[in-house]
């Protein structure tokens, strides 16, 4: 008489029992790899497919870029992470980026002994434009900012601060928390910024307002004009425009009165 | 500017359109004429230009006018500019925009490119002067429309429509593309999403069935598509082939530049190295950082090292911390006191690394600092 449960046998079989259902578990879990691996390869193919086809595009057309990153983002892919990965091989989207990066790092380094390593983006995107060359593709300032977005992970010091619609992109790591943000958004009208101005805009404490504004001379992103008319001004070398800014040879600034 | 005649943009029985060029604004000599911007033809034997908005002003030269033409590059917010000079004005010319000129030259400002391609076929139609063998004969009249060319008539149509096919193509290609791509990420999606779901299941199920990890590659291949093990977090395989070969390329690339630098290097700077030299085929930031984490585990003599600030480099491992701050504190013990700027001199290394190796040997107490409005500058410590 077979009794289901207690007793040595009944303990075999239900171990065989197991033992057999992990067997055809594994059976059906290989056949779920084979028929993945098939999908993927279809998958693989239909990419190729795609690559070839618009391989240009992605270099050519800025809209298309950004179209292609937020798809990726969507679906949680990011193309950029490595130069291995099958985006940058399939598509060339990686090289695109990366070389921005160093473009990006070369022109940040050129400048930093005058800006003290804060530019806006739009002096960014140009100095960029210019070192590529008249033939090379052109760039979006939506391409600069997804690359300096990548080149955070080293460490170094790149970051973005929003200012006056667009953005002040920092490129050293200098520790710049609100307050001292908020002041380079005030001082992104004129290119300078006054203790009374911070005080009347902001409702600070002068202590608040000097506060911030030696920090930024110190890190070398603000320069002092205490000879200036009513009150001692804060530059801000960042926001000089070409238009009120030129550079000076050592000769001219010999024969300038001090 | 005078040389040109009001035209109704007809092309003549032998003439033949070669170019077209939309975005092109006229300069009288360098000053912006007093038309819009508009578009530039180019045909076998005149030079013709249509304003976009209102498609009866029309203009058109002679190209035996040109004398001679050369190409100026854009600069920083302005466009690319053909520069055409031209000979006198014929006796016989038609009246045209204007009267007179103080110049002896015209631009041609692409505001929407297209000045190689405009340039190139100037320069052909120029050496092949086809309106030499092929005198235009009169077009076959219309009406009795007037030089300003109220008579819409075959030859603008006909241009227009070339345009208009042209946008169209170009506006078809993109637009294929655009679909293309939304088609090929919902397939995108939906396999991701399989293989979440797969590779998350499977992991779970072949760990409680305690089996070994089979992942039939599936994991890497994830991985090189940009998504993060759903398990582990990780967005790269730690310790992949490719990053170990990666480091020992690095160790062989870096050594020489190291040397000369210190033995520092900020990973930034290692990563315009490397990329400049590479040309094709470049590394992501991510790569970079991944396999300066394997110099240690691989027995490279190379290190990578995060400072406080959070500023990544390589450095010599040969170049211990000791000898660094030892270094350091004999520089500034000799000149008394130093700055970033002034010890990056010294030394020949980049500000930000000296100041780095200042304020490690901050740190040690070994130096102390004087922090005004006028620099960060560094004394020995004599407390």
């Amino acid at each position: 008489m077979h009794r289901r449960g207690v007793g040595a046998g009944a303990i075999a079989k239900k171990k065989l029992a197991e033992a057999r259902y992990k067997e055809r578990g594994n059976v059906l879990a290989e056949d779920q790899i084979v028929q993945m691996s098939k999908q993927l390869e279809t998958f693989k193919s239909n990419l190729e497919e795609f690559a070839s086809k618009h391989k240009q595009e992605i270099r050519k057309n800025s809209q298309f870029r950004v179209q292609f990153q937020e798809m990726c983002a969507t679906i949680g892919v990011d193309p950029l992470a490595s130069g291995k990965g099958f985006w940058s091989e399939m598509l060339g989207v990686g090289d695109f980026y990366y070389e921005l990066g160093v473009q990006i790092i070369e022109v940040c380094l050129a400048l930093k002994h005058r800006n003290g390593g804060l530019i806006t983006l739009d002096e960014l995107h140009q100095r960029v434009l210019k070192g590529r060359g008249k033939y090379a593709q052109d760039v979006s300032q939506d391409d600069l900012m997804r690359a300096i977005k990548k080149l955070k992970v080293m460490g170094s010091g790149f970051g973005m601060i929003p200012v006056g619609g667009s953005y002040l992109v920092q490129s050293v790591p200098a520790e710049l928390n609100m307050d001292h943000t908020v002041v380079l958004q005030l001082a992104e009208k004129k290119g300078f910024v006054t203790v009374s101005e911070i005080k009347d805009s902001l409702k600070w404490e002068k202590e608040r307002a000097c506060h911030v504004l030696d920090h930024l001379l110190k890190e070398g992103l603000a320069w002092l004009d205490s000879q200036a008319a009513e009150e001692a001004q804060y530059w801000l070398p960042a926001l000089f425009s070409e238009l009120t800014s030129r550079d000076v040879t050592p000769e001219e600034a010999n024969q300038m009165t001090p | 500017m005078d040389r040109f005649s009001w035209s109704n943009g007809l092309l003549e029985i032998n003439e033949t359109l070669v170019i077209q060029q939309r975005g092109v604004r006229l300069y009288d000599g360098d000053d912006k004429a007093k038309l819009d911007v508009g578009v530039a033809l180019l045909s076998t034997h005149r030079l013709i230009w249509r304003d976009v908005k209102n498609h009866e002003c029309c203009i058109a030269m002679p190209l035996s006018q040109i004398l001679l033409f050369e190409e100026q590059a854009a600069g920083i917010g302005k466009s690319a500019k053909i520069v055409i000079h031209l000979q006198a004005t014929p006796a016989n010319k038609e009246p045209g925009p204007y009267q007179h000129s103080k110049y002896s030259f015209i631009k041609l400002s692409f505001k929407e490119h297209g000045q190689i391609e405009f340039y190139r076929r100037l320069t052909e139609e120029m050496t092949r002067k086809r309106w030499e063998n092929t005198p235009a004969s009169q077009p076959i009249p219309i009406g009795t429309g007037s030089q300003a060319g109220r008579t819409r008539a075959v030859g603008i149509v006909g241009i227009e429509r070339k345009i208009e096919e042209k946008r169209k193509e170009t506006d078809k290609n993109i637009s294929e593309a655009f679909e293309d791509l939304s088609k090929l990420m919902v397939k995108v999606k939906n396999v991701f999403l399989c293989m979440f779901i797969f590779y998350c299941g499977s992991h779970i199920w072949l760990r409680a069935n305690k089996i070994k990890d089979k992942q039939f590659g599936l994991r890497s291949y994830l991985l090189s598509m940009g998504i993060a093990d759903p398990v582990t977090r990780e967005t790269h395989g730690s310790g992949t082939h490719y990053h170990m070969q990666l480091a020992k390329q690095l160790d062989d690339m870096l050594q020489a530049p190291l040397e000369e630098r210190g033995g520092m290097m900020a990973l930034t700077e290692v990563y315009c190295l490397v990329n400049r030299a590479r040309g094709m085929e470049l590394l992501s930031p991510e790569d970079l950082v991944n396999a300066c984490k394997m110099f240690e585990s691989l027995k490279l003599p190379l290190r990578l090292r995060v400072f406080d600030s959070g500023v990544m480099v390589v450095q010599l491992q040969s170049h211990s911390e000791e000898e660094m701050i030892a270094s350091a504190l004999d520089n500034v013990s000799d000149k008394g006191s130093l700055t970033a700027e002034e010890f990056a001199k010294l030394l020949g290394l980049s500000v930000l690394l000296s100041k780095e190796r200042l304020l490690l040997a901050e740190k040690m107490g070994h130096l102390c600092r004087d922090d005004s409005v006028e620099g960060l500058r560094f004394y020995p410590n004599l407390f």
